[in-house]
């Protein structure tokens, strides 16, 4: 009892906070479940196709459900979570040296010119810019 | 506009720089003499050297409102920034068996997991990995 009270008066208000919103916005372990094994799913499988039909078979539960879960716990859907992932592993494969078509097909995408596309618009250079800036940023 | 660098307040440049380079594990980027007393100095991450910048800023010794409103987030405990980290877990046995003291152990917060630690030049920290 004594080590409880001492427990309490050694939480700050920030710890406070957080159980307080914890309990608030995370109640429900299984939904949360749900989300994490998705997105791991997404993790392990981002270079295969993927869609929404096939994530919710895999947790057994609705496609709009798993959509609206998804984005209420990630703040992004399934689908834009997923291209997030692709693109982050493509910068990594470029800066490797990983040829730009290479590059598009192990992360997932089926045309260099929609991954290229998708790239700059998500990057802010083209998948050819980015991998002549991290390779002369390497040699610098 | 492009996120180039975030600053942190820090009580003293050169003790943070030791900590965020010895004990978090971040790279030296810039050093510029500025005044007497104070440096541009900044860190960067070491898996990513070319990416956001943290700047160790010694605000709180020449501004008294910045001083304040350091001490009031440290003292309520809550973290000034956050860093991403692959395992929660890993980084505070890591940065506890460096002597780093932490307020909030590794927690599970929803889709994250989160622990907060002294950064000994007046902030909490917090680190967190997606779930």
């Amino acid at each position: 009892m004594l080590r409880d009270i001492s427990l309490i008066q050694n939480m700050t208000y920030y710890f406070k906070e957080i159980t307080r919103i914890k309990s608030i916005c995370y109640p429900n372990k299984g939904q949360i479940e749900t989300v994490i094994g998705t997105r791991h799913y997404i993790n392990n499988n981002f270079d295969k196709e993927l869609n929404l039909d096939m994530l919710s078979h895999i947790r057994f539960t609705s496609k709009f459900h798993l959509l609206r879960l998804f984005k209420k716990y990630y703040g992004q859907t399934p689908k834009q979570y997923l291209i997030d992932k692709r693109i982050e592993k493509a910068k990594e494969l470029l800066t490797g040296g990983t040829n730009i078509s290479d590059t598009c097909f192990c992360v997932g995408f089926e045309s260099p010119s929609s991954f290229c596309t998708l790239f700059k618009t998500r990057v802010g250079l083209t998948p050819s810019e980015f991998q002549k800036r991290a390779t002369f940023t390497k040699s610098a | 506009m492009k996120v180039q660098v975030i600053g942190i307040p820090v009580l003293d440049q050169e003790k943070a720089l030791q900590f965020y380079t010895e004990k978090l594990g971040f790279v030296k980027k810039t050093d510029v003499p500025l005044s007497e007393d104070s440096r541009w100095l900044t860190v960067v991450s070491k898996e990513e050297q070319d990416g956001p910048e943290v700047l160790l800023e010694p605000s709180p010794n020449h501004f008294e409102p910045a001083k304040a409103y350091q001490k009031a987030l440290y003292d309520a405990g809550i973290p000034y920034t956050q860093f991403n980290v692959d395992n929660v877990q890993q980084e505070y046995d890591r940065l506890s068996g460096l002597g780093v003291e932490f307020s909030v152990k590794p927690t599970d917060m929803g889709t994250v997991k989160i622990a907060v630690f002294n950064d000994t030049c007046g902030n909490n920290i917090q680190i967190v990995q997606m779930l």
